[in-house]
């Protein structure tokens, strides 16, 4: 086990053998997931088990029902699991040490959905679909962390920027009668939000995770306060928006399986898809990305060459604070219709977490997002079917992960080298 | 000048300030040096109490923006300036005033009682005041908790988890074992409750030495995790009880193991402030005179130095965040054993994180978290009181509260709104990054 690291990076060498020692226990997990598919979901099912997957929802396309035999289709996914494993295990050398651990984390999902399925019909194409429409609005939470956090600024208030974007994007929405200005009230709201986090951690410098942690409290109080004192009073003028329907994105919508559950879905889905290419293509091949990633990396440096490294942080912390506003819009006014107090119930950190998970990236972060909300539509598929797994345990599964992957299954994660250390010009 | 040396000096004789400008301030400085110094800070005082005042009056605004009277009011502004102020000004006066004697007590009560002598009127009287210590005891602790991990030099904001995971021993301790006699008894359910809570800061201490895992975002998972075991757990017939229920409340703790009342059955006031203050004692204790507590605040003042003098870093991370997490474990327990009597999905809900803004208002520092967890004791007392009168929404509590810690966390903001000239008053820089 390595110590501490409190700063200094070990140099190429330990690196390496990290690198080895690493793959060796990715190997080792890999197997030991293909072991459990066989043990747990395909040796104790009957050969004539089957699991029907329905994968037909819109009435355009037609796909029949899938029909799968439990124990060999199980069979086949914990051979896949092994073999991922074994390729880990005798190439030390290899080149992508997770995409093989993705396959067999992939084959162990699959093989309990299978099994869950057994003997029953499972709607496979609607837990695809909420899972999507559950991550909008931690995809938008995960762009906002990233967004602050490669300029150098911690952003852990995610939770309070969703919660006054849900709020006032449901007032907005709800007096104006306009959704669109709903949406953009949730996005100047948390924009706000994002304003506070860098008045007080750019101009007074005070400490980002503490100002931000206290953000959420004071983003917490306040809306519930209002909610109690302005809005359930008013509740038919002011906390009374209609929400955005689904729009469905002529021919794309009728590719079988994807069509329905992507592109038949609301304006926060498609926004989040644009808003995820924009910051990836943005933050590694353009101009603006490289100054962001200075500024995140080495302000000082930055500063040297010209750069106004305070009004860039500025920029993108109140950028990011739109975007995390947007997706609390995305909470009330694209989901639920109005806003009811701690809606977000701490989503805000989910997303906090999807972004360290995802190694400040935009499209692992998103990916991360994705996991979460499987784990979240997984769990409300489940309980209608037969499985011996009580409902807290498949809610935490998501956060155990997380622990599980920040303490070192995915290598240590390594945060912009500048963030949430203030910048003093010399 | 070492952190130690600082505090020392602060705790016996003054420091005279830091011969340092104003304008930069000595907390912000990333070099260990100046963040060293800004321990010993004479303005700490000057600076919480314009904070706090900032704060209400922040409240205030709140109060008149958003109540329909002091609208109306100002809408005929031009009309009638003077009902606009007025209006506003008893709002603002008859809330406070509210929020006032739920925490402190009606003075006209004081008399009454004093003139009737009577058992009615004494604990009439006495309620607000009894209620402010009830919220007090678990603040404290938990404020403890979260004080302790800081002054190592991290950031704990599993405190919520760790109270839970407390309750849930303490309150598993309660309901089995029925043969004890009930101090016994009560002792091993709240020894039951530091072990729970000492249990879960064990896994985000042991992950971020063993790994360098941050804890920020580990004990906010393990925040999740408790919650959901709790759920789980609340499911099971063990701590259901027979009968059917639609509520998964647990059956109440025996009336033998909870903590004893201090002034008589009429006030809700017990054991658990008396704990609270023992626990106090014992972080000021264990962090000023012990070896231990020296290595922690080492740990947090300055790693490199803790290195090089030979500290087993990775053990005291470990040994710190258990310690903390048996702190808020006993909040849980206090709770629990003292309070609730039961435990419920929604278990000491927001406790663990007003626990944070607590240790930030007390600096850290066990007598300040004393101070700090009697002022938010009694800003939830007088809450509930106030949103009983005035129907405020108690929230408006929490957003002075976290007002009150904005000013402290940018203490230049507060000498530059009322140009004081105050050294220090700030909190010391605690997290650089998510490296640790």
């Amino acid at each position: 086990m390595t110590p501490i690291t409190w700063g200094a990076v070990g140099g190429g060498r330990a690196a390496a053998a990290a690198h080895h020692r690493r793959r060796f226990w990715h190997g080792v997990v890999c197997c030991g997931l293909g072991l459990g598919i066989a043990v747990l979901f395909a040796l104790h099912v009957g050969g004539a088990s089957l699991a029907r997957l329905n994968l037909d929802s819109a009435p355009a396309v037609s796909v029949p029902v899938v029909v799968l035999p439990v124990r060999l289709t199980n069979a086949v996914l914990a051979a896949v699991a092994v073999a991922a494993g074994l390729l880990l295990l005798l190439r030390p050398r290899g080149r992508h040490p997770y995409a093989p651990l993705g396959l067999a984390l992939t084959a162990f999902g699959l093989a309990f959905l299978v099994w869950a399925a057994r003997g029953t019909e499972m709607s496979f194409e609607g837990m695809l679909a909420n899972t999507l429409i559950d991550s909008v609005p931690l995809v938008f939470g995960a762009l906002a962390g990233v967004m602050c956090e490669r300029s150098g600024v911690i952003n852990i208030a995610i939770e309070g920027q969703f919660l006054a974007g849900a709020f006032l994007g449901a007032m907005v929405g709800s007096v104006t009668g306009d959704l669109w200005l709903g949406m953009l009230g949730g996005a100047a709201a948390g924009a706000l939000i994002g304003a506070l986090l860098a008045f007080l951690c750019l101009r007074y410098q005070a400490d980002q995770i503490i100002v931000g942690f206290v953000i959420v409290t004071f983003a917490t109080g306040l809306t519930t306060f209002l909610d109690t004192q302005v809005l359930t009073p008013n509740q038919s003028v002011l906390n009374s928006p209609a929400t955005f329907g689904p729009v469905a994105v002529p021919l794309l919508d009728r590719i079988p399986l994807v069509g329905p559950i992507v592109f038949d879905q609301n304006v926060f889905l498609y926004l989040a898809l644009a808003l995820l290419l924009v910051i990836q293509v943005g933050l590694f091949h353009t101009r603006w990305g490289l100054r962001v990633r200075a500024v995140g990396e080495h302000p000082r440096a930055a500063d040297t060459v010209g750069l106004r490294v305070l009004f860039i942080r500025y920029r993108n912390v109140i950028l990011g604070g739109a975007i995390g506003g947007l997706g609390g819009a995305a909470l009330s006014i694209g989901s639920t219709g109005e806003f009811t107090a701690d809606m977000s119930a701490g989503l805000g950190y989910v997303a906090l977490a999807s972004m360290i998970f995802g190694r400040w990236n935009p499209l692992w972060a998103a990916s991360a997002c994705l996991l979460f909300g499987f784990a979240d539509s997984l769990q409300s598929t489940l309980s209608v079917l037969n499985v011996p797994i009580a409902s807290p345990f498949l809610l935490m599964a998501p956060y155990v992960a997380t622990i599980v992957a920040v303490a070192g299954l995915v290598g240590r994660v390594r945060p912009p080298a500048a963030d949430g250390q203030p910048y003093r010009r010399e | 000048m070492t952190e130690v040396d600082a505090n020392a000096a602060s705790a016996g004789t003054p420091v005279p300030p830091a011969p340092e400008p104003v304008d930069s301030p000595p907390a912000a400085g990333p070099g260990p040096r100046r963040r060293l110094q800004a321990v010993a800070v004479p303005g700490t005082l000057v600076v919480t109490v314009l904070a706090v005042f900032s704060a209400l009056v922040v409240g205030a605004v709140i109060i008149v923006a958003t109540s329909t009277a002091t609208l109306t009011a100002w809408g005929h502004v031009l009309h009638d300036p003077g009902r606009a102020v007025h209006t506003s000004w008893t709002a603002v006066e008859t809330a406070y005033a509210a929020l006032f004697t739920g925490a402190l007590g009606d003075p006209a009560a004081y008399v009454h009682a004093f003139q009737q002598r009577t058992a009615g009127a004494f604990v009439a009287a006495f309620t607000p005041l009894s209620e402010t210590l009830v919220d007090t005891a678990p603040l404290l602790l938990s404020g403890l908790a979260v004080a302790l991990a800081f002054r190592a030099g991290m950031f704990n904001i599993g405190a919520q988890g760790q109270i839970i995971a407390g309750a849930l021993a303490g309150a598993a301790i309660g309901l089995v074992l029925p043969g004890l006699p009930g101090t016994l008894h009560l002792a091993l359910g709240l020894v039951g409750s530091f072990a729970g809570g000492a249990a879960a800061g064990w896994v985000p201490g042991v992950l971020k030495a063993r790994t360098g895992a941050h804890e920020v975002i580990t004990t906010i998972m393990l925040n999740y995790v408790v919650l959901n075991l709790l759920v789980y757990l609340l499911g099971l017939p063990f701590f259901l009880g027979g009968g059917l229920q639609v509520n998964a409340i647990s059956r109440p703790v025996p009336a033998a193991v909870q903590l004893p009342h201090l002034a008589g059955p009429g006030l809700r006031v017990n054991g658990g402030i008396v704990v609270a203050l023992l626990a106090a004692g014992a972080v000021w204790w264990l962090m000023r005179r012990t070896t231990l507590g020296f290595r922690f605040r080492l740990i947090g003042a300055s790693p490199a130095a803790a290195r090089a003098a030979g500290v087993d870093i990775p053990k005291m991370v470990t040994l710190a965040f258990v310690l903390a997490g048996g702190l808020a474990g006993l909040a849980g327990g206090v709770q629990v054993l003292g309070v609730a009597n039961q435990l419920v999905p929604n278990f000491g809900e927001e406790l663990g994180f007003t626990a944070i803004i607590v240790a930030l208002l007390g600096r850290a520092n066990p007598t300040g978290v004393v101070l700090a967890a009697l002022l938010f004791g009694a800003f939830q007392a007088g809450g509930l009181q106030m949103q009983a009168q005035t129907s405020i929404p108690i929230e408006l509590v929490e957003v002075i509260e976290a007002v009150i810690v904005f000013f402290i966390a940018a203490p230049q903001l507060v000498r530059q709104l009322y140009r004081i000239r105050a050294q220090g008053g700030g909190i010391r820089l605690l997290s650089q990054g998510w490296g640790g």
